[in-house]
This record gives C-alpha cells, sequence and structure tokens, in this order.
C-alpha cells in the first residue's frame, strides 16, 4: 500500500464523521469508531475527494506552523495509511 | 447510581424473532418470541433516542430477519435521527432493488449480508430455504448504492472447505469487509454442535488461508476471521465483557448483556417499557451481575489475563460447566478444560465428512432447524 500524493482521498462509504453537534467528534465505520481531535480532525475533514494528499499536506503545514514540515507529512502519510487499512478511504485520481 | 460504569459503545437491536431462514447455527434462543410481543416503532424510537443520549455511537439492527418488520425504513430513520450509524444485517431475502434503494435513502449505513456457505446446496442444508440466488441478485443490486458492504460468512465444518469460493465471492462484490466468523456455540448452534464443529485440520488450513487474504487484500478489503474459541488457548472477551460496551434488546423489549443470557439461572432482565435504558445500564441485576471481578473464581480471580479476557464468556462457563461463575472451560488454565477436550476430541477421530458420498442423505446430519414463530 503506498499512497499518491496527487490522489484525492474520500471517506469510503458507510464511513462519516458524526453531526457537528455531537462531541465527541468521531469517525463512525463499520463495526468501528475512531474519536478524532486536532490533526486527526483536520486531515479527515479534508478527505473529501477535493483535496489531493498534497494539498492536505501543505494546509496541515501552515495550521501547525510550529511543527517540523518532515514531521507534519510523515504524520499525515501515517495516519491516512491507517485509515486506509480500516478502508475508511477511497483514493480518487 | 454507579456513575463510573463506561458508556455501551452499541446497541444490538433483534427488531424481531420472524426470519425466512431456519439456520442450524442461529443465534436466537430456542425459545422465539411471536409477531404480537414486539416493540412498537414508537418504542423503538425511544430506545435510540435513551441509546445515543447513554454515549451509544452504533445501532446495529438484526433480527431474525429486520426486513420482516414492515416498518423498517422508520426504524433506520429514527436511529439516525437520534444520532446513531445505523448496522444492518439480513439475509437479504425479503428484498428487491427498489426497497434497498429506499433503505440507503433513509440513511443505512452499513449492509451486511450474510451467508451460508459460497453454493446453493450447502445454503439450503444449513437454512432448510432456497436462499443463495437471491444473495447472488443482491450483491449485484448493492454494487450501485453508496452504502458499506460486508458480508459475513458463517463458517462451521459443513462449508469450511468454500473458503476459497467464499473469498472470491467477496472479491467481485462491492463488499469493503468480509468476516469469517466460525459458529459460536449457543442456542440452535448448541444443539447442532456435533455436527457444526470443524476439524483441527480444517482449522489449520482456515487460518493460513485467511492469513494470506489479509496480506494480499490488505487496503481493499478488510477480512475478519472468528475462530471457533473450542480450539482457542484463552477465551474471547466475550461482547467486550459483561456490560461493559453492548447492549441488546430482544423484540419484545427485555434488554440483556448478550444474546444468550437467558440461559443463565437466577437473572431476571428489565424491559425498555419500563425502565430507562441509562438505568438498566448502570444499576440493574442482571447488567452489575458479571461487570466487576468479585464474582469471579481461581484460576481468573489472580490471572493476569483477566482484565483481558474477563474470564471468558459466562453463558459458556454455564452451558459446559453448569456454573456461571467458573472460568470458561475453553479456557487452557480451567480445572474445566478437559470436557471441551474431549468434544473436540470426538469430532477430531469421526473424520470431518468432508467429502460425502454423492448420496447427500447418507451424510447429512439430522438437524434440529430453527422454526419461525408466529
Amino acid at each position: 500500500m503506498s499512497i499518491d500524493f496527487e490522489s484525492r482521498p474520500r471517506l469510503a462509504p458507510g464511513c462519516r464523521m458524526n453531526e457537528k453537534t455531537q462531541q465527541p467528534r468521531t469517525l463512525l465505520m463499520p463495526e468501528r469508531a475512531l474519536r478524532l481531535n486536532g490533526p486527526s480532525l483536520e486531515i479527515v475533514e479534508r478527505c473529501d475527494g477535493k483535496h489531493t494528499v498534497m494539498q492536505i499536506i501543505t494546509e496541515l503545514q501552515h495550521l501547525y506552523a510550529k511543527a517540523e514540515l518532515a514531521k507534519v507529512e510523515q504524520d499525515i502519510l501515517g495516519y491516512l495509511a491507517l485509515l486506509q487499512k480500516e478502508r475508511a478511504l477511497d483514493f480518487e485520481l | 447510581m454507579t456513575s463510573t460504569v463506561a458508556n455501551p459503545l452499541a446497541v444490538i437491536a433483534e427488531l424481531t424473532h420472524r426470519c425466512p431462514l431456519h439456520c442450524a447455527y442461529c443465534s436466537n434462543p430456542l425459545e422465539l418470541q411471536t409477531r404480537s410481543s414486539e416493540l412498537s416503532t414508537q418504542d423503538w424510537s425511544r430506545v435510540f433516542r435513551e441509546a445515543a443520549a447513554l454515549g451509544v455511537l452504533q445501532a446495529d439492527f438484526t433480527g431474525g430477519e429486520p426486513l420482516t418488520r414492515p416498518d423498517i425504513l422508520d426504524l433506520i430513520r429514527a436511529a439516525r435521527a437520534a444520532g446513531l450509524y445505523v448496522n444492518l444485517i439480513t439475509s437479504g431475502l425479503p428484498l428487491d432493488e427498489s426497497r434497498l434503494e429506499s433503505l440507503v435513502q433513509a440513511g443505512l449505513d452499513h449492509f451486511q449480508l450474510s451467508f451460508q456457505g459460497a453454493r446453493e446446496e450447502i445454503a439450503q442444508e444449513i437454512c432448510s430455504t432456497k436462499s443463495h440466488a437471491q444473495k447472488l441478485r443482491v450483491l449485484e443490486w448493492l454494487k450501485r448504492h453508496r452504502v458499506a458492504v460486508t458480508l459475513n460468512f458463517v463458517i462451521h465444518r459443513r462449508n469450511n472447505d468454500q473458503l476459497p469460493e467464499m473469498l472470491a465471492l467477496a472479491e467481485s462484490s462491492s463488499a469493503s469487509r468480509v468476516e469469517f466468523a466460525n459458529v459460536q456455540y449457543y442456542g440452535w448452534a448448541f444443539v447442532n454442535r456435533d455436527a457444526l464443529l470443524p476439524t483441527r485440520e480444517q482449522l489449520t488450513q482456515s487460518i493460513d488461508f485467511l492469513k494470506k487474504a489479509q496480506e494480499r487484500l490488505a487496503g481493499k478489503i478488510k477480512v475478519e476471521y472468528v475462530v471457533p474459541d473450542y480450539y482457542a488457548k484463552y477465551p474471547k472477551p466475550c461482547m467486550g465483557g459483561w456490560g461493559r460496551k453492548l447492549m441488546l434488546i430482544t423484540p419484545n423489549g427485555d434488554a440483556l448483556p448478550c444474546h444468550a443470557a437467558r440461559v443463565i439461572p437466577g437473572l431476571s432482565f428489565e424491559n425498555v417499557k419500563n425502565r430507562g435504558l441509562r438505568e438498566i445500564w448502570e444499576a440493574s441485576d442482571s447488567f452489575q451481575k458479571f461487570r466487576a471481578e468479585s464474582w469471579m473464581q481461581e484460576p481468573c480471580k489472580t490471572c493476569d489475563r483477566r482484565g483481558l479476557d474477563f474470564g471468558g464468556c459466562r453463558c459458556q462457563a454455564f452451558l459446559l460447566a453448569a456454573d456461571a461463575t467458573a472460568t470458561d472451560p475453553v479456557c487452557s488454565l480451567s480445572p474445566q478444560r478437559p470436557k471441551v477436550d474431549a468434544i473436540l476430541a470426538g469430532i477430531n477421530s469421526r473424520g470431518a465428512g468432508i467429502n460425502p458420498p454423492s448420496d447427500a442423505s447418507l451424510t447429512k446430519p439430522a438437524w434440529l432447524y430453527r422454526p419461525n414463530p408466529s
């Protein structure tokens, strides 16, 4: 499994965020749920089939300007890989 | 009131015990509830709201066959309106494509289609109904709708050798998950156990096959495997621990800590028509009964694994050791383990009957089929 920087991740069918009014914000998926906060929420909110992986990285590097650029990239790729393993993402080209 | 109790994550809603199938391993109790005793749409809607308020994230619609409820669309809408994620576990029988579309439009998140095997013959033998061809039709319809799909294969001695065909079926579908779940021996499955338990050889082969499948399909299809715990070294943390993660509501509204809890003598269950869900979860005798560790005997009581598996399954302890507070007898540390070994020795010395002669009537087990309640 490798991730293409130009692909556009999108939440897979049956994977969605709970409502904005519900706390904590949670990614709901078949037989599983992941609590999201901070960077994980910022990443998942951008998995909309519009942002490319590269754009998500760039936007979060701005958002977390104090963090090391390479570290932000590495964390995002790691998190996307985790979601891919859970079959929570489709990568559209 | 105990405020330290963690909230349940999912509510298993047994919407009905009615079902067009008669599976010999059905997880429903031997005493099935009738249509006239079923909760109304309004009752269920209130249960979903109370569940969400209690912190529940997911509702698992099951049965029986949940699609036999004429109000299924209202129930899905009600659960979604309460803020729950909705899973439907179905045989796919009372369904055509327009009804499938309605289910998805009502807000169904996850469609779980149960299979008895990879072919019509085995499916018919297990559920005593022609059903397989319809399931294949449902798989085609599902490709055209945006919903998560899981294929649930229930595995046992009679179909274990069809695993490659089952996996191929999953790969040709729109499923993102496939479960190969060995039968767990409660209810009807307990009665039919000797015809269902796989052999050790089958188990070894299937573990090897599915491990390779998991690696090959990583990121494409999530392959889940549930072993038959009779062969395990340690017991399963049944239901994630008694009263720790899940709550099951039966068709008539009784709230149970697990599917089989009724087999344990001396337990009585609250009904959602008389008590709020929070009160039942936090304070009812039945949910408290095996929640902490005070009920444990040795070897569980001082075992390092007691926080991992919670002593295993209480119902299995009762079914196999006639003592619901005993260590689950499938545990290798249980003094009762020889009972389980004797059952396995019986299966493995007899051979699996994997390759029956062409005249199936000679080898077909005398199944006790689950009836359809009135």
